[in-house]
């Protein structure tokens, strides 16, 4: 059995970060698109929290992808872009190879030390879907700062061209294709470590896998 | 003879000097200018002739027309509209038929370049323009002429602006608005569901006082009516904070004046002074009322906001009545469902893998 470090530092802050950016950003927005409790009174200032925090959140979240998309570049070899967008053929006949896996075609999990192919390309696509929820963002909250160049150019130019009917259902459309992707993500977690006992959900922790040795397999 | 100039029309139906200083201040809070511009407005309006105006009614419903007539007491707003419209208006003119459409002609002859068109109502272009005809020519023909030889054309209420209700989809007779239907024209549009007529009376006294259109905006409308958001001046706003909402019509919420916000209140997306001006002498605008906004003044209102009563708009293309969220829930649901079907499938299966080592 070797023990390895996969996940360094700022890949495990940026994972958790979101995690809870988007716990907190989705609790928040439910509520600005329909607000599921009455105020308790006229000084509760309770849609006025829930909007404060979902700003809040969602700069923090804005940071901590700014930071990942720079890990692409800089961080070791299981942060870099080319994990994400499988270009070389290798990085293809793993995508396909876990896809195998997960649909029973296959029996083992083609050795992966970082992400599999599969969950690479699938994470860059979240990663578009956390771009998409950012501008259509940033379009509505261009509303209370008509004509704001910046806010313009962030995504209220969006405003005209879809109507903010259309970019308030896109907005809440990525939340939950985000919703979808968690429950997938955290079951495919835990079922992988159990089945590769390589303490994977550990090791989004503590950045080390546990790799079992595959020889007589 | 020499021609009047508004202010002394005024004198002559009886309006007093002290309500036209009165009048003259607040066109100058409603122009969002300094009160010293009062001064500079009464100047104006005493000295300066009075301003040619023709209006034209195309494809509307006669509520433009209707807002501005309103009021069982004219104010001096309404009178000022009064006594500069008179040279052409179908639906109060006196003259009829041939000798109506000569009176709009003459103007149109006889000071090219120097009256003010104000347009009710879109113009339709299908099939040649058909749909809306007057003295048998097309809106389109007769917008072209009167708006085409205007020193400027005001596009009064939601239709005329941006085709409106007349334009909402399907949109049959494929309604536009001024603007769209003349892009040469110079427009300035104040759109609104009835316009309101203080707009009005605001902009052709910006006009006689400065010489110029006030300053617009990109979808050509007045900043000075339509450059603040609804929802930032609304009275029911500190119930939006408070997260206090009308769940239903004539709830406790509703009788206690709460937010409009879960019943489809589109102030958040609608620009324009209604909840500083109101309507009829300002008694009221539809928030007030108890009713939620829908952003009349909006491009395309109708089709691009989402419904009135509700907040979220249909799933685009479904049949039955689904939000994003409802989808949402079944999607997340069945995503749950799946991955607890692939965990039986695979404990059953590992089973055997197992035995095998
Ligand atoms: C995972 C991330 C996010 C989720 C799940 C989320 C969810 C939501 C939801 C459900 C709404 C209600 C929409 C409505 O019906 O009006 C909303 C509103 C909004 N969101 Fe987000 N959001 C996220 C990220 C962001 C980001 C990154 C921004 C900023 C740039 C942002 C800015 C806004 C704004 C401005 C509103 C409208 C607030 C208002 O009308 O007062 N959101 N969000
Ligand atoms: C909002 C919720 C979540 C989102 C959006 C999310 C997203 C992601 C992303 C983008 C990565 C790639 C990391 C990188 O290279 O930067 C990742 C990795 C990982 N996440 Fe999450 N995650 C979420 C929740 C969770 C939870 C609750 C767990 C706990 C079981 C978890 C376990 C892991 C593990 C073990 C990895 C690394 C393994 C791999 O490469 O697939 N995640 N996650
Ligand atoms: S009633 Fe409408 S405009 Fe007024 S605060 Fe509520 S949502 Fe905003």
């Amino acid at each position: 059995m070797a023990r390895e470090y996969i996940w360094e530092v700022p890949v495990r802050v940026t994972h958790w970060v979101n995690v809870i950016s988007i716990l907190a950003l989705s609790i928040t927005g439910l509520y600005i698109g329909d607000p599921y409790a009455q105020g308790a009174d006229e000084h509760s200032m309770l849609m006025g929290k829930m909007r404060f925090f979902h700003f809040i959140f969602a700069y923090i979240f804005i940071a901590s992808l700014i930071v990942r998309v720079y890990w692409w570049f800089v961080g070791n070899k299981y942060a870099r872009l080319d994990q994400f967008i499988p270009l070389s053929g290798e990085r293809w006949k793993n995508l396909i190879d876990t896809a195998l896996f997960y649909g029973f075609m296959k029996k083992d999990l083609p050795h992966s030390p970082g992400h599999t192919g599969l969950a690479g390309f699938t994470y860059f696509f979240l990663i578009l879907l956390f771009v998409l929820e950012i501008i259509t963002g940033f379009a509505l909250y261009s509303q209370s700062h008509e004509g704001g160049a910046i806010w313009t150019l962030l995504g209220g130019w969006m405003l005209p061209v879809l109507g903010v009917g259309m970019v308030r259902f896109i907005h809440h459309v990525i939340m939950w294709l985000i919703a979808v992707f968690v429950i997938i993500h955290v079951y495919i977690s835990v079922h992988n470590n159990i089945i590769e006992k390589n303490s994977l959900v550990m090791s989004i922790f503590n950045g080390y896998k546990n790799f079992q040795d595959r020889q007589h397999h | 003879m020499k021609e009047e100039s508004l202010f002394e029309s005024l004198l002559r139906r009886g309006v007093s000097r002290r309500d036209f200083m009165k009048f003259c201040t607040s066109m100058a809070a409603t122009l969002a200018l300094p009160t010293a511009f009062s001064a500079q407005i009464a100047e104006a309006l005493e000295k300066k002739q009075k301003p040619y105006v023709v209006w034209l009614e195309l494809s509307d419903c006669a509520g433009d027309s209707e807002a501005i007539l309103r009021a069982s007491r004219p104010t001096i707003g309404q009178l000022v509209l009064d006594v500069i419209s008179l040279e052409y208006h179908e639906t109060i003119m006196a003259p009829s038929g041939h000798s109506a459409e000569k009176s709009l002609q003459d103007v149109v002859k006889n000071h090219k370049g120097k009256y003010i068109a104000i347009v009710e109502g879109a113009i339709p272009l299908k099939d040649g323009g058909i749909y809306c005809t007057v003295g048998g020519r097309t809106a389109l023909e007769i917008a072209k002429e009167v708006c085409g030889n205007a020193m400027a054309t005001l596009a009064v209420g939601s239709c005329a602006s941006f085709g409106g209700v007349a334009a909402a989809k399907p949109n049959p007779t494929q309604c536009v608005g001024v603007k769209e239907a003349l892009p040469s024209a110079t427009v300035v549009n104040l759109p609104g569901c009835p316009v309101n007529p203080e707009n009005v009376t605001a902009t052709v006294v910006h006009f006689l006082t400065f010489g110029a259109l006030p300053a617009l905006d990109k979808n050509h409308r007045p900043l000075f009516a339509y450059g603040k958001r609804i929802h930032d001046n609304c009275e029911r706003r500190p119930h939006f904070d408070a997260g206090q909402f009308v769940k239903k019509w004539g709830d406790e919420g509703h009788r206690l004046g709460w937010c409009l916000y879960e019943v489809g209140c589109k102030g958040p997306q609608a620009y324009m002074n209604c909840p500083t001006i109101r309507y009829n002498e300002g008694t009221s605008w539809p928030v007030m009322a108890g009713h939620p906004c829908f952003a009349c003044a909006m491009p395309q209102s109708w089709d691009a906001l989402g419904p009135i009563y509700s907040r979220l708009p249909n799933v685009p293309g479904a049949s039955y009545q689904a939000t994003a969220d409802k989808v949402g829930v079944a999607v997340v649901g069945a995503a749950a469902a799946g991955v607890a079907a692939h965990a039986i499938i695979r404990a059953s299966t590992s089973k055997g893998k197992q035995e095998d080592k």
